[in-house]
């Protein structure tokens, strides 16, 4: 999952001040970081609870899951990473007609598109394993509606956020790629179960 | 130059670490979907609502682990096989702290998540299924960060370069399995 490196990403910043590795001083940093991610996680675990009896119906919606939220961490990392750096070099400019952020968009959403239609694929086959009996054309609606709405929502929301920090004044390296894997892996729960209940 | 590449440039580099987490979350999604868990999710109140909590956190203290060994490695701080000196012991000890503090907090908090949606939750029984994923967890992930670290690095792999996929993949296809096995042993004891 995403948050992998978000941790990491912190925990460098602090050993700038000290090299010394104490259990206090790593438990201290990383555990009310860790706390407050727990209570942004029960967003997405509310969502997922409340679609408990479609989940267990249909196993191939729980196959979904895990991908939906890898997916969208990754993508909003790999968006703000590279924006990020960009800016960094002087080589950003906030708007449509730039090259640099017309590739970056133009990667997330082919990304987007081969995962998402690949992942409609295989969750159909092993649904289909597993006992379940949605349809291949009902889960690849599914997987590409929710997949392009989540490659458009990643493309924004990191695009703000990179921004916002870099107007406020903060280095999008160290705010950005924690605040929108996470906004993301929660965001792409929310829209892979608002296309759940149109579809189904 | 990074600042010029074009969408097919970057598609094309981030393609590989994308479907490596495709891989791993369809296995873990696999798990999830198989009648064993889905009997556990039945009979277990709260198990949904506390799953990408228990996921995330994993994420977050063992990425954390494996960046930290990786920047000590390459600033000299540690060697690259395993020894059992201070600097190595501390980070080791504080992220299964960390991860069984987390842990113990998830299962309090969806329990009285579940309180206030007016939910069925055993408080106990959802505390005996995380301590038991959590403490399972950390060996496992323990286990493979440092084998994969210290022999990687020793065979000129960058850590950090290998830490993210390994993390991921390792951490879900874990995560669900051990939950699984907590729930049964929550069966056992209550």
């Amino acid at each position: 999952m995403s948050a992998g490196g978000d941790g990491g990403r912190r925990d460098e910043s602090a050993e700038e001040i000290s090299e010394e590795w104490t259990v206090s001083g790593i438990v201290s940093t990383l555990v009310p970081l860790l706390l407050a991610l727990s209570i942004l996680q029960m967003v997405s675990g509310t969502v997922l609870e409340s679609f408990e009896e479609q989940l267990l119906a249909y196993p191939s919606l729980l196959v979904l899951v895990p991908v939906m939220i890898g997916t969208a961490g990754n993508l909003g990392s790999i968006m703000c990473a590279r924006l990020s750096t960009q800016l960094h070099l002087g080589t950003l400019e906030f708007s449509p007609t730039n090259t640099d952020i017309r590739a970056n968009v133009g990667a997330v959403i082919g990304l987007a598109a081969t995962v998402f239609v690949l992942l409609g694929f295989a969750a159909w086959g092993i649904g289909r394993v597993l006992g379940g009996s949605l349809g291949l054309g009902t889960l690849l609606v599914i997987t590409i509606v929710s997949g392009m709405l989540l490659a458009i929502w990643v493309v924004l929301v990191s695009t703000v956020s990179v921004y916002l920090s870099y107007r406020l004044g903060y280095d999008p390296d160290d705010t950005t790629i924690p605040v929108v894997t996470n906004v993301c892996d929660i965001t792409g729960v929310l829209i892979l179960f608002g296309v759940v209940t149109v579809v189904l | 130059m990074l600042g010029q590449d074009s969408a097919i440039d970057v598609y094309r580099q981030a393609l590989p670490v994308i479907l490596v987490s495709l891989v791993a979350g369809l296995f873990s999604g696999t798990l999830l979907g198989t009648e064993a868990m889905r009997e556990g999710i039945e009979s277990v109140p709260g198990i949904l609502l506390l799953l990408p909590a228990f996921l995330a956190t994993r994420g977050g203290v063992y990425g954390s682990l494996g960046a930290r060994l990786s920047s000590g490695l390459h600033q000299g701080l540690i060697d690259p096989h395993f020894e059992w000196n201070d600097r190595l012991r501390n980070a080791i000890v504080a992220s299964f702290l960390n991860g069984m503090i987390v842990s113990v907090f998830i299962a309090v908090l969806s329990w009285g998540v579940s309180l206030v949606l007016s939910r069925e939750a055993n408080l106990l029984e959802l505390l005996i299924v995380l301590i038991v994923a959590a403490l399972l967890s950390a060996f496992a992930m323990l286990g493979v960060l440092l084998t994969v670290i210290f022999k990687g690095y020793r065979r000129g792999l960058d850590p950090d370069n290998v830490i993210g996929p390994v993390v991921t993949t390792v951490g879900d296809v874990f995560g669900v399995v051990f939950l699984l096995i907590g729930i049964s042993v929550a069966g056992v004891v209550l």
